[in-house]
């Protein structure tokens, strides 16, 4: 009794399981929806470069930072946002070209 | 100085401190442990400032208020009994038979004077396969 | 019901080893293999849903033929305990392990679904072969009955009666903290797949961050609610009074959360500086190794007695993963050391990725402390030969000093900025929490002074500094927002908040940790304790109370096989009455019985106290007590002859009939009700403990409020809210780029 219920459920289950399988590798990959690593890097990196930007903007208007330092940090920092923002315009170009349809 | 150099001398500090503190551990450790003895074992080795975990089987036991007096021997119940004197809270499966660990040392006259509180009681070997199993149900009374 | 339970768990073992494979062709780029292996993950979920149905199932209706519902449940166990009981025993928390990983394995794979291409795949095969690890132990419990592992094993002899619950695990604490402990084992595994997926793949950038801090976090609050639960259920219910005694199962919880605590500190550099990529990786794989030792601990009893190590035989198998893991991410992180180093340095030691750094050596120094004192038994039987064991003076002689700079640290860390604070800045920063800790400084020599603790007396000197410190941040940080935005009080401190949640829910946190140091140091090192010795009518003095035992109380519970001795004690001070406390021992005919003594078989067993507690801001009154029942000894050894008297001269087909065993359940009630009314009569006198604890209810109250700041943390941004934040440096940085390009 126990095998039979085993056995259809582990059927069952293969035939789920499975389906993902049976389509051709083109279809699967044309219809993707991944995000590209490399926009998603630099849109993690950007994320945390405007947090960064902001906590010195908050540090600076508590007076942990003095007006120099906060003028020299932040813009470095926003440098390092500008350099992001460019690789990732570059990047999201790159990404879309190799994916027509998805544009 | 240079990059490398500061990230050298930042890795010398942090391992000298590691090493410092497995020292500390380790010396620490050794003097602070109390060792495992079966009674034959403290029996034989006489009276000692040295504290030790007594683990044995009680053999009879004399009850007097908050007083307890009980002999102890090896486990099995065989050989030379030791007298232990112990006040503190005596856990409820305390009876004779039973397995017990009590801390202390061997004073001059030939009694275990044993910690306050420090009687522990093992469950009876009926649950021993139970506590085996499941270790976190064997409530060791303290 | 039980053989769908069967099926569903052997058939989510075959879908798990299906998904590893799945997973790792996936790697290679197939998309499709990589969807399969999903849902193999959600569909192994499935499965062992309906498998933990099907055993709850067998607990609700009290089904004997299985083995676990036998030996840890009865039908007189209270529906709750009932339930809980399934992860009571070794092959149910093997179960509880597998399915907490199932369900949050399923949810990370839907999360990640679209991201993450290259990681996930190894993440996948990763989390299925943990599970796979789990899964195999209960299955292979099947042909290897002695390991008792497998959750639908038989009962044999099928019993009349289960073996019920361990009354001292029938506590509302204690029926949660295993699954709180086990899902905060279990989330250090998501944090660890995704780590060694980036290892392999070479991608431990920010994105692995986003993903892994969330779930570092949700593990690090399970953990800490797991830990304080077992703690208060170790001072509710537990006769010595603590809470803590580094318990070798209570560190093997400790260790883990550290690591992950500092994973936690260190990844915020690893986020902004692109430093200490090396510390976190290895941080992660540690917190997992430690929680699956902390499993191992607790499974194998290598601790109680290394003799009883043997004897259960999933202990070895855990060794061997842990070994596995440790090893593997070793020559992983080795491997890759080249692509983890940092380009970038510290731009000054007054900043706060400093203060992590040595954060991270404290917390992983205090781990290591912990966890050689733990294993100290086994060490000293390797290297001398006799086992000897460390006690709980050895530990806080390292961790108090430890937890002192610690929490000092939790006040520096949020006054320091990253990168580099000025002096000037520093010294505005520090010196209002300075000048209050001076004030407590004096303040307290004078009123509590300062020889009776100095660790206390320093702890509160820091707890002191670091609260008004992160006071002052609050405080400042609402008037900076005002600054920036306008606004009243108020609303600044509310958007303030919320804009930053991860950093003012941190600061909760380190506010809830200092408040239950705080309770830890006062009721540890300022505790009055005596042990009484009491009759009715007796009046004792404890520090400024008195305390009278009124009168006896007895209860008993025909369904629960429980007789409770206890007392009634008034507690005054200068007088005037304080409280009432009721404790009690309650005795039980269960799991230690002995058919053929019926009576004795309630003192033989596992007794527990009901503690009398009365708990205040200020302190705690805390009483425990034990009837001294030798003098009933007589009494009841004479019920139990009498009652083996009748059964030698009763035939055995007479003893069967229901009439007869009726008369004897009432026989044994009859003697039951005796002894408890010579209790009340002629009461015996108790051992008495008597506790003042002062604010011990600071270190519940400092975990709430910690827990309280970690969900505050973790809670998720509305979305749009960050879109516009987005848009308007977008538009400001978009604005600077045209002009410098």
């Amino acid at each position: 009794m126990e095998l039979l219920i085993a056995v259809v459920i582990v059927v069952a289950v293969a035939a789920w399981v499975t389906v993902p399988l049976r389509r051709s590798a083109a279809e699967a990959a044309a219809d993707s929806r991944v995000e590209d690593p490399r926009v998603a890097e630099l849109e993690a990196r950007k994320q945390a470069k405007y947090r960064e930007i902001r906590d010195t903007e908050l540090d600076h208007a508590q007076g942990k930072l003095s007006d120099e330092e906060f003028a020299r940090q932040d813009a470095e920092l926003r440098r390092e946002a500008i350099e992001i923002l460019k690789l990732a315009d570059a990047a999201t170009a790159d990404a879309s070209r190799s994916k027509p349809d998805l544009v | 100085m240079d990059h490398d150099r500061k990230r050298k001398i930042r890795l010398v500090v942090a391992l000298s401190a590691a090493v410092l503190l497995a020292v500390a551990l380790i010396y620490t450790s050794f003097s602070a442990s109390t060792e495992a003895r079966e009674p034959s074992e403290v029996a034989a080795a006489g009276p000692s400032e040295e504290s030790y975990e007594l683990t044995g089987e009680v053999v009879s036991y004399d009850r007097e208020g908050s007083r307890l007096q009980f002999e102890i021997a090896d486990r099995g119940g065989e050989g030379e009994t030791l007298p232990v004197e112990y006040s503190g809270i005596v856990p409820d499966p305390f009876r004779d038979g039973r397995e017990v660990i009590v801390t202390g040392n061997l004073g001059p006259d030939g009694v275990f004077a044993a910690e306050k509180d420090s009687l522990i009681t093992k469950c009876p070997s009926k649950f021993a396969d139970e506590a085996a199993e499941n270790p976190e149900n064997v409530i060791i009374e303290q | 019901m039980n053989a769908v339970g069967s099926a569903a768990l052997v058939a989510a073992l075959l879908v798990a080893v299906y998904a590893v494979v799945a997973a790792l062709i996936g790697t290679r780029g197939d998309r499709r293999w990589v969807i399969s292996a999903r849902r193999a993950i959600y569909a192994m979920c499935g499965l062992l849903v309906l498998t933990v149905v099907a055993l709850e199932a067998a607990f609700l209706r009290t089904d004997l033929t299985v083995a676990l519902v036998a030996d840890h449940s009865s039908t007189t166990t209270p529906l709750l305990y009932k339930l809980t009981a399934l992860w009571g025993s070794q092959a149910g928390s093997l179960l509880l392990w597998a399915f907490v990983l199932s369900i949050a394995s399923s949810a990370v794979l839907f999360i990640t679904r679209n991201r993450h291409r290259e990681v996930v795949p190894w993440a996948t095969a990763v989390l299925a072969g943990v599970a796979v690890f789990f899964l195999g132990l209960m299955v292979a419990g099947i042909a290897f009955p002695d390991a008792q592992s497998w959750p639908f094993a038989l009962s044999d002899p099928v019993p009349a009666q289960g073996q019920g619950l361990t009354p001292l695990l029938q506590h509302p604490a204690m029926a949660i903290h295993p699954p709180m402990l086990y899902s905060g084992y279990v989330f250090f595994t998501i944090p660890f797949a995704f780590a060694i997926g980036a290892l392999i793949t070479r991608r431990l950038d920010a994105c692995w961050i986003r993903s892994t801090r969330r779930f570092a976090l949700i593990a690090w609050l399970f953990l800490t609610i797991g830990v304080a639960l077992g703690a208060r259920w170790s001072y509710s219910e537990l006769g010595w009074g603590g809470y803590w005694a580094w318990d070798p199962v209570e560190n093997a919880a400790l260790i883990p959360w550290l690591a992950g605590t500092a994973f936690l500190h260190s990844i915020m550099v690893q986020e902004r500086r692109g430093m200490l990529r090396t510390w976190n990786v290895s941080l992660i794989c540690a917190a997992f190794a430690l929680s699956l030792l902390g499993t191992f601990l607790v499974r194998s009893g290598i601790l109680q007695s290394i003799h009883a190590f043997g004897e259960s035989k999933v202990g070895l198998p855990l060794l061997g993963l842990i070994a596995a893991v440790v090893i593997g991410s070793t020559i992983l992180i080795v491997s890759r050391r080249e692509s983890l180093r940092s380009e970038r340095q510290l731009d000054s030691v007054f900043s706060r990725e400093s203060v992590f750094l040595v954060n991270n050596l404290l917390l992983v120094g205090l781990g290591a402390v912990i966890l050689y004192g733990t294993f100290f038994p086994l060490i000293s039987e390797a290297f001398t030969g006799d086992e000897a064991s460390i006690g709980a003076p050895w530990f806080n002689r390292f961790a108090t000093p430890l937890a002192i700079v610690l929490v000092l640290f939790m006040g520096l860390g949020p006054l320091l900025a990253w990168r580099r604070v000025t002096l000037a800045g520093l010294r505005r920063a520090v010196g209002i929490p300075v000048a209050a800790t001076a004030v407590a400084a004096v303040a307290l020599a004078l009123v509590v002074g300062v020889s009776e603790s100095p660790t206390a007396y320093a702890l509160f000197l820091v707890a002191t500094f670091t609260i008004v410190a992160i006071g002052g941040e609050i405080w400042r940080g609402v008037g900076a927002r005002r600054t920036l935005a306008g606004g009243g009080r108020l609303e600044a401190l509310g958007s303030l908040l919320t804009r930053n949640r991860r950093r003012y829910g941190g600061y909760v946190v380190h506010v809830g940790l200092v408040l239950a140091l705080f309770g830890i140091a006062a009721s540890y090192s300022f505790q009055t304790s005596s042990d009484l010795r009491m009759e009715p009518g007796d009046t004792a003095t404890v520090g400024d109370y008195e305390l009278t035992y009124e009168r006896p109380i007895t209860s008993t519970d025909a369904d629960a096989d429980k007789i409770a001795l206890g007392g009634v004690f008034t507690v005054t001070r200068d007088g005037e009455q304080v409280t009432t406390l009721a404790p009690s021992r309650e005795y039980f005919s269960g799991p230690g019985g002995d058919p053929s003594e019926p009576i004795r078989s309630f003192f033989e067993g596992e007794p527990t106290s009901e503690v009398g507690r009365d708990e205040g801001l200020t302190r705690d009154l805390w009483t425990a007590m034990q009837p001294d029942l030798s003098s009933f000894d007589a009494q009841i050894d004479g019920y139990d002859e009498q009652y083996a008297k009748l059964v030698a001269r009763t035939s055995a087909e007479t003893l069967a009939t229901p009439l007869v065993q009726q008369q004897l359940v009432d026989a044994q009630g009859q003697q039951i009700r005796r002894l408890t009314e010579r209790y009340e009569t002629d009461t015996p006198p108790a051992e008495i403990r008597f506790n003042v604890n002062p604010f011990v209810s600071w270190f519940w109250l400092g975990v709430i409020v910690g827990a309280g700041g970690a969900l505050f943390a973790l809670w998720p941004r509305v979305e749009g809210r960050r879109r516009r934040v987005s848009d308007v440096y977008g538009a400001r940085l978009a604005r600077e780029l045209s002009r410098t390009a």
